[in-house]
């Protein structure tokens, strides 16, 4: 199939409009479905994230066929913007962007370089450029990942060097298309600030993705996906307890979606440790090891006092008083 | 006689080939990196054989991934010194080597006006031979 069309375009110039490529067998032929399966089953909810990388493989796979039959096009711009509330998981996706997008074709070694602010804006004069081209050269190939994107640019600062990071960045952005994609993330409200004062930006920015909170399922199902990675479970009565949790965390305040699930399992895990050493059963089995109990979860003070937990020391004072 | 046609420089590797192209340069800087070698662009202007020590374009460049980095530093060089001497050298820093395992130019003048061969009267009737660039009669920087 692929020989007789490469065989067509050479022998005409203009291969004709009813030459013809099976798309079906070049998906197949592309690892994509893997890829997105994969993407589909470690991911939970994101569905506008999941389209888009959706969208994206299709446009790189089409393009890829066009190119077979001489209908070539400029490599598409596939510069990004995640925003998103915390924890909404941008930063991962950006982890995951750059592997797809390896095994998609499009860029070449698909190593992602993961930076902010400090690591692009100098500190005095003639630093910064410098500075920014290293990481620039340092990320061709690959990913360009910049985490809370809109602190390099500080308006209260006319002296900031921010500005000329920014200069840079947007030169390499457009000329070299087809070395480098660059990611931005950042809170929405403080993005959509960062690009007003940015128009630049935001124009050669062609992805807008705007990362969705996530429902009180989709968060339990986080967390189990969490826990199976470090090897415990939720007891049947853990899981309900670990649902209510979710239901009542979720209405307090400084709630970070899959950061602040996070922050709970390694707390309910600590108690978990804790009730395993204090209790009377010293002979412990494989699974009491792995198993987080109901009162694991409802000793928090969620539960007690509808408190937020103090960054993760929560149930510390148990412990303590305890010991 | 004449023995190197057009007074060409060869030294470093492929000096004897045409140039370089890009895409072969490239392929080069890949073989570099994938051995985990630091790569440099050095210039000169000053093209005697026993002048090793060339001045060097920016920094040399570690942890990178892709050669496209380099080649757009050996063109900001090029674009920078277009009559100079511009070589690529890659540095192997395991221990025991710690010396460059790669260089090869890949940028030279318009044109080479060559080397003169002079004789010195030693002791005793003897004659010493060195070789000397017709270049560098001229001041550096105005040398091509």
């Amino acid at each position: 199939m692929r020989g007789s069309i490469v065989k067509k375009t050479s022998q005409e110039l203009a291969p004709s409009d009813n030459s013809s490529v099976d798309l079906d067998a070049e998906f197949r032929a592309s690892n994509i479905k893997e890829v997105l399966d994969k993407l589909d089953l470690e991911l939970i909810g994101l569905k506008p994230v999941k389209t888009r990388i959706r969208e994206t493989a299709a446009l790189l796979l089409v393009d890829r066929v066009r190119k077979k039959l001489g209908l070539t096009a400029g490599a598409p711009s596939l510069h990004m913007c995640f925003t998103g509330n915390p924890g909404t998981g941008k930063t991962t996706v950006a982890l995951r962007m750059s592997e797809i997008l390896h095994r998609l074709g499009y860029v070449r070694e698909g190593h992602l370089v993961s930076v902010t602010r400090d690591d692009l804006v100098g500190q005095y004069i003639g630093h910064t450029a410098p500075k920014t081209k290293e990481v620039l050269k340092k990320a061709m190939g690959g990913v360009l990942f910049i985490d809370e994107a809109y602190y390099l640019y500080k308006p209260e600062n006319e002296r900031d060097y921010g500005a000329e990071s920014i200069e840079i960045l947007l030169q390499a952005m457009e000329n070299n298309r087809e070395d480098l994609v660059v990611i931005l993330a950042g809170y929405k409200d403080r993005m959509d600030k960062f690009f007003h004062s940015n128009p630049g930006m935001r124009s050669r920015i062609a992805h807008h993705i705007d990362f969705p909170d996530y429902s009180a399922d989709e968060l339990l199902a986080i967390a189990k996906l969490m826990l199976a990675a470090q090897n415990y479970r939720f007891s049947r009565e853990g899981e309900e307890a670990f649902g209510d949790y979710i239901r009542l965390r979720m209405k307090l305040e400084h709630f970070a979606n899959a950061r602040s699930i996070r922050n709970a399992l390694d707390r309910s895990r600590l108690r978990q440790a804790n009730r395993l050493f204090e209790g009377a059963k010293k002979n412990l089995s494989r699974t009491d090891l792995m198993t987080i109990e109901a009162e694991d979860i409802r000793a928090s003070r969620v539960f007690k006092e509808g408190a937020v937990d103090l960054d993760g020391d929560e149930g510390a004072n148990e412990v303590l008083s305890n010991s | 006689m004449m023995t190197n046609v057009g007074n060409r420089v060869t030294q470093g590797q492929f000096s004897f080939l045409p140039p370089l192209t890009d895409k072969q340069i490239s392929a080069q800087i890949k073989y570099a990196l994938k051995n985990g070698w630091a790569i440099g662009v050095e210039y000169t202007d000053d093209p005697h054989p026993r002048n090793t020590y060339w001045e060097m374009f920016g920094n040399p460049m570690f942890d990178l991934k892709d050669p496209a980095g380099i080649l757009s530093e050996i063109n900001d060089c090029r674009k920078t010194y277009p009559n100079h001497y511009i070589r690529v050298t890659a540095f192997n820093s395991t221990r025991g080597v710690e010396s460059p395992t790669m260089s090869y130019i890949v940028n030279r003048p318009k044109t080479e006006p060559g080397f003169g061969l002079i004789r010195q009267e030693g002791e005793g009737r003897s004659i010493r031979y060195t070789v000397h660039s017709y270049a560098t009669d001229k001041p550096e920087t105005e040398r091509y």
